[in-house]
């Protein structure tokens, strides 16, 4: 289980977490929805480690995620960044298999390719684009490459940042239907942040609105429609009056 | 305040940020060094270093260089005539190729060519989160990124330096032996002659310190970019600028520390 309670984290004067609390429980989908800017991504990140909160604990399985064995705590995560963020200078190969070609998760070179390809088959691409570089593909492509990297090292947890921004209605459904498929069948742990309503209810088991740096409401994507929550109805129907400022 | 306490004030900070700049360059430096000589090593970005750095940089070492040994011959014999000093192109040549325009140019150039594309490409990475990508998947950047591209222009730029002194003291020895009418055999015995061992090992040294003076500029500015193409921008044009005075600069000392009597 990951557990975030009371954490805070200022950039300059401008606080953008104020105490979160949240729990994720092992083997569930939780999406954290809100508007731009509320903190998604520096939530995510602060889990990982990539950012430091000012205050508050992260807790994975019980242990405080700033104490323990970095590489090894890393392991046990695959992550689908927003913008897929892979390596230019490498095939689309060598962008999945990745964590296999170095440290210790290392496979010889040619398992690791056909490792990758088969991870490239499982998000739906074929094998002739494993040599190709990131540049050569579509945006949806990339979001496959970079889904299929997130998934090659089989890890724990996955987290995606905004997995469907910038993918025109199809393709992001592919990628909304690919993402519930993967998690189920692996069995992970699943963290998304998104503010696409079509994705929060295709991938969703349990939903959590972060609004002015805190959870503003917290439960089974079931409940979503009928939470009584001013400001979860005013983001999931986007309507422009309401407790959340049209202009931020 | 006053003016003149404002404008002290103002000094004050000015000195102090660079200063806060100079210490973080600093732990930035000792960093990149703890990295290259700890495991985990990366030998294909190593390998890429080397080929981008050194091998893909020849072409313009090897053509600054040639040019400016060629003027450089060709001011001297002129200046010289002024007071019947013109036998002295192969000497002058060869020492201010080997001890001075050798090692500065090919530094200036590889601040030019590599800094520039080592923080355009390490910016690029930090604004589309591929630095964040690489954390996430257990490879830290300092080791993956920095470390193989310091080690690669510690290694490299002292090789360039060589390279460009010989191809300098050449462009000067074509020069003088087809257009100044100097004997091509007494040209290069007196070239060979003239230059002491302590020329050619500063010459050698002061490519080491360049080349990572270029590469940790080129890391640093990259991996602190601001965001968006701006962010990229700036980072570039801040590492080439660093690079070329912190170059310019320890160029001086360590003219000073190889030939202060």
């Amino acid at each position: 289980m990951i557990a975030l309670h009371d954490v805070h984290k200022t950039f300059g004067s401008n606080p953008v977490l104020r105490g979160v609390t949240l729990e994720i429980a092992s083997g569930t989908s939780m999406v954290i929805i809100g508007g731009s800017g509320t903190g998604k991504s520096v939530t995510l990140k602060c889990i990982l480690g990539l950012v430091t909160p000012d205050k508050g604990t992260i807790t994975l399985d019980g242990q405080d995620v700033t104490k323990v064995e970095r590489e090894a705590f890393l392991a046990r995560f695959g992550m689908l960044f927003q913008g897929a963020a892979l390596f230019d200078s490498l095939p689309v190969w060598q962008n999945v298999a990745f964590r296999l070609l170095r440290g210790r998760l290392r496979k010889p070179r040619a398992e690791a390719r056909e490792i990758a390809i088969e991870k490239l088959r499982r998000v739906g691409l074929t094998p002739d684009q494993a040599d190709k570089f990131p540049a050569e593909l579509s945006g949806g492509m990339q979001k496959r490459v970079g889904l299929a990297r997130a998934i090659c090292a089989e890890p724990e947890i996955i987290f995606f940042d905004e997995p469907t921004t910038g993918l025109d209605p199809i393709m992001a459904g592919v990628i909304n239907d690919l993402i519930r498929e993967i998690v189920t069948e692996m069995g992970v742990t699943a963290m998304t942040i998104t503010h696409d309503m079509s994705s929060v209810r295709a991938i969703a088991d349990d939903v959590a609105m972060l609004h002015d740096g805190v959870i503003k409401w917290n439960g089974p994507v079931s409940d979503m429609d009928n939470s009584g929550d001013p400001h979860l109805e005013q983001f999931i129907h986007g309507r422009a009056e309401g407790p959340i400022e049209a202009v931020r | 305040m006053n003016a003149v306490e404002t404008a002290l004030a103002g000094i004050g900070r000015s000195a102090l940020q660079v200063l806060a700049v100079l210490g973080r360059v600093t732990l930035f430096s000792l960093h990149s060094f703890s990295h290259m000589v700890r495991p985990p090593f990366y030998p294909r970005e190593f390998g890429a270093a080397l080929l981008q750095i050194g091998w893909l940089s020849l072409p313009v070492v090897g053509l600054t260089a040639i040019f400016t040994g060629g003027a450089l011959a060709l001011q001297i014999y002129s200046g010289g005539a002024r007071f019947n000093a013109e036998a002295v192109v192969p000497q002058i040549v060869a020492i201010g190729m080997v001890r001075e325009l050798g090692p500065v140019l090919v530094g200036l150039m590889i601040a030019a060519r590599v800094t520039s594309s080592i923080a355009a490409e390490i910016a690029t990475m930090k604004v589309t989160e591929q630095i964040d990508a690489l954390t996430t998947l257990s490879t830290h950047p300092m080791k993956y990124l920095v470390a193989p591209r310091v080690l690669a222009a510690l290694i490299t730029v002292p090789l360039l330096v060589g390279v460009g002194d010989i191809i300098g003291i050449m462009g000067g020895y074509t020069v003088a032996t087809r257009n100044l009418g100097f004997n091509t055999a007494a040209y290069l015995q007196n070239t060979v002659s003239f230059l002491e061992a302590r020329d050619i090992i500063s010459s050698l040294v002061k490519g080491a310190f360049f080349g990572v003076i270029a590469a940790i500029m080129g890391c640093y500015y990259g991996m602190r970019s601001g965001r968006g193409a701006q962010g990229v921008g700036s980072a570039t044009k801040g590492s080439v600028q660093s690079a070329a005075i912190l170059i310019l600069a320890a160029n001086f000392v360590l003219t000073g520390v190889f030939f202060t009597q």
